[in-house]
């Protein structure tokens, strides 16, 4: 028993050695992750404390779930899970949508130019950041001056005043969302096409299938795969908002944040603008934990129906 | 090749590219927009709202802009050198350790992996992320606008499939002749996938180009303001000189204050290396993200 443990152990230390050079290798990138992700996954328990910034992490008191049901009894709670879930939802459905469509699309055009232009125009918003969106946003939309504006008056229609009615911006934000991800998402599909062994193609239209069903029974059951995948990911994330795209496109409106304040701006102003660190952290917790649960949750239902599909 | 299931009819192929033109057209358009903003007398702006050409050209937005350079160059050199050094150490680190992880023969990849792929998962949100980070001293330094990003779960993945496809045989080969991991990752590995190290290279320039984040939370000295955050915040500062020069009796007349104009000529300051850059660089994006969205 004795000789089998020190075997063990020397069997352990033997495979170290053999390895050490590659886990030195590693080691920078596992110190930044402790750092950078992993220290901070502790200080979730800030929480349950009262945080002082005097006393530090350690020192502030706990409070139990006092934090929790401050956030929860206020209006806010519900304002921003909804428009987080929300939004998050119609993006994904709508993004997936139009972009598998402009794959395939894309694919029916026979001259490799266009291809490359009409895709190459379609990513370019992509490399724009938030801050630049914001302002492009802003000469469209502006009250005044706005291009958006002057085409309404063009077709003899009262001008409105975008950035003062909340009711407006789900549409607005799809859309941009839309513009500046789909040239990105429409690449990932196109790809896919691209994979697609041409003998089945082929053998369907032997068969005499025509174009409708050999998108339908082909193409889209072929791209079932990587749809899953891109679909899970944003699932698992959609109890995460892209705070540079709501911070910036509604301009930090006060009157906008009924439809356009989501948690991770939330957490932002309270940490920052309105000093609520308890309400940020009961937030961010809430955030945390259900937005694993979800990755979870999908992974494991896409497991079920097809193991090669899952994330993990 | 395309997977032409057999020629679509005139009318249909002339249908699918009214859609690709319009949406090209939709995506080009705001770029031009600001362009021309940007390059438009303000009295003009002011009296007929903003227009796709301007009816004439006027430089005085640039002036402004550029009457007091030290600021915006100051942030170009603080954007450039953020984003080189991010470049240099984001393409060392993450390789190595995608390097470790593509080995089949390293006996620690299967718990190091999920030790990467945990932190796509979960994190704990922004408060405790940003007292940590506020606790080690680093903000109101170049290296909180580093650091932060460097290790990326998503490069990491990216880059070990690139590595996977280096036949085995070859860093066999390479320990026979006695040298050591490290001698062969910087030898023969990295010099062996420089598409997917230009591929990952460009996203971690777009990252830190395009970031005002970091800046936003932990930068409050000018001199470390990236271009990003400087645009970011000229959106109030320009609002809030023309307000003032406003309320002051007896100065300025508004409309010969390049309010609108200013703004967007920064705008196209902060965006402009990236549109000239992005083109050329569009088919390793398109590589990146196809390989990323296929798991390794």
């Amino acid at each position: 028993m004795k000789t089998g443990l020190t075997l063990k152990k020397r069997n352990r230390i033997k495979v170290f050695k053999k390895s050490y050079q590659l886990t030195l290798m590693s080691l920078p990138a596992i110190i930044l992750f402790i750092i950078f992700n992993y220290v901070p996954m502790f200080g979730i328990i800030l929480a349950f404390k009262k945080l002082k910034f005097n006393l530090g992490f350690f020192k502030s008191p706990w409070v139990g779930l006092d934090n929790f049901k401050f956030f929860f009894q206020s209006q806010d709670a519900w304002t921003i899970t909804r428009n987080t879930i929300g939004l998050n939802a119609l993006f994904i459905v709508a993004g997936l949508v139009v972009s598998v469509a402009f794959a395939i699309l894309l694919n029916e055009i026979s001259k490799r130019v266009f291809v490359k232009t009409y895709q190459t125009a379609m990513f370019f918003p992509y490399f724009l950041s938030w801050v630049v969106v914001g302002y492009m946003l802003y000469a469209v939309l502006n009250d005044r001056l706005g291009i958006l504006n002057q085409v309404l008056e063009i077709f003899g229609m009262e001008p409105v005043s975008w950035y003062s009615n909340p009711q407006y911006w789900p549409v607005i934000l799809l859309i941009v969302y839309l513009w500046k991800n789909v040239g990105y998402l429409s690449v990932i599909y196109y790809a896919g096409i691209m994979g697609i062994d041409n003998a089945l193609i082929e053998a369907a239209i032997v068969d005499g299938a025509n174009k409708f069903q050999v998108i339908k029974s082909i193409i889209l059951p072929m791209l079932v795969p990587i749809i899953t995948v891109m679909t899970l990911l944003q699932i698992g994330r959609i109890f995460y908002a892209d705070f540079g795209m709501f911070y910036y496109l509604p301009n930090d409106v006060g009157a906008l944040y009924p439809t356009t304040q989501v948690i991770d701006t939330y957490v932002y102003r309270a940490l920052r603008v309105t000093g609520q660190v308890g309400m940020a952290t009961a937030a961010g917790f809430f955030q945390a934990v259900v937005g694993l649960c979800m990755v979870l949750t999908s992974n494991f239902i896409v497991k079920k129906y097809n193991k090669d599909n899952a994330i993990f | 090749m395309n997977k032409r299931l057999n020629q679509p009819g005139p009318l249909l192929t002339s249908i699918i590219h009214t859609i690709f033109i319009l949406f090209t057209v939709l995506c080009i358009l705001p770029v031009l927009l600001v362009i021309s903003i940007s390059l438009s007398s303000e009295s003009d702006i002011i009296n007929n709202g903003f227009r796709l050409i301007p009816s004439k050209i006027s430089f005085d937005a640039f002036k402004v802009v550029f009457s007091n350079p030290m600021q915006i160059l100051n942030s170009y050199l603080i954007t450039i050198l953020v984003a080189g050094l991010g470049i240099i150490f984001g393409l060392l680190i993450n390789s190595m350790i995608a390097y470790a992880l593509s080995r089949k023969d390293y006996p620690y990849r299967k718990q190091l992996s999920f030790f990467v792929i945990f932190t796509m998962l979960f994190n704990g949100g922004l408060v405790p992320w940003y007292l940590v980070i506020s606790k080690l001293n680093l903000p109101n330094t170049i290296w909180v606008l580093i650091l932060p990003y460097l290790a990326n779960a998503w490069y990491i993945i990216i880059l070990r499939t690139f590595f996977k496809t280096i036949p085995i045989a070859i860093i066999e080969s390479a320990k026979i002749d006695g040298s050591n991991e490290f001698k062969t990752f910087i030898k023969i590995i990295l010099p062996l996938s420089k598409p997917g190290l230009a591929t990952v290279g460009l996203f971690i320039l777009l990252m830190y180009w395009n970031d005002w984040w970091l800046a936003m939370l932990y930068i409050d000295q000018e001199k470390l303001i990236p271009l990003q955050y400087l645009l970011s915040r000229m959106m109030s500062n320009i609002e809030f000189l023309s307000k003032n020069m406003y309320m002051a009796p007896g100065t300025l007349d508004l409309s010969n204050f390049p309010n609108e104009t200013a703004r967007m000529a920064m705008c196209i300051l902060a965006a402009g290396p990236m549109l000239f850059v992005f083109p050329f660089f569009q088919k390793y994006f398109v590589r990146g993200l196809t390989i990323g969205s296929i798991k390794g």
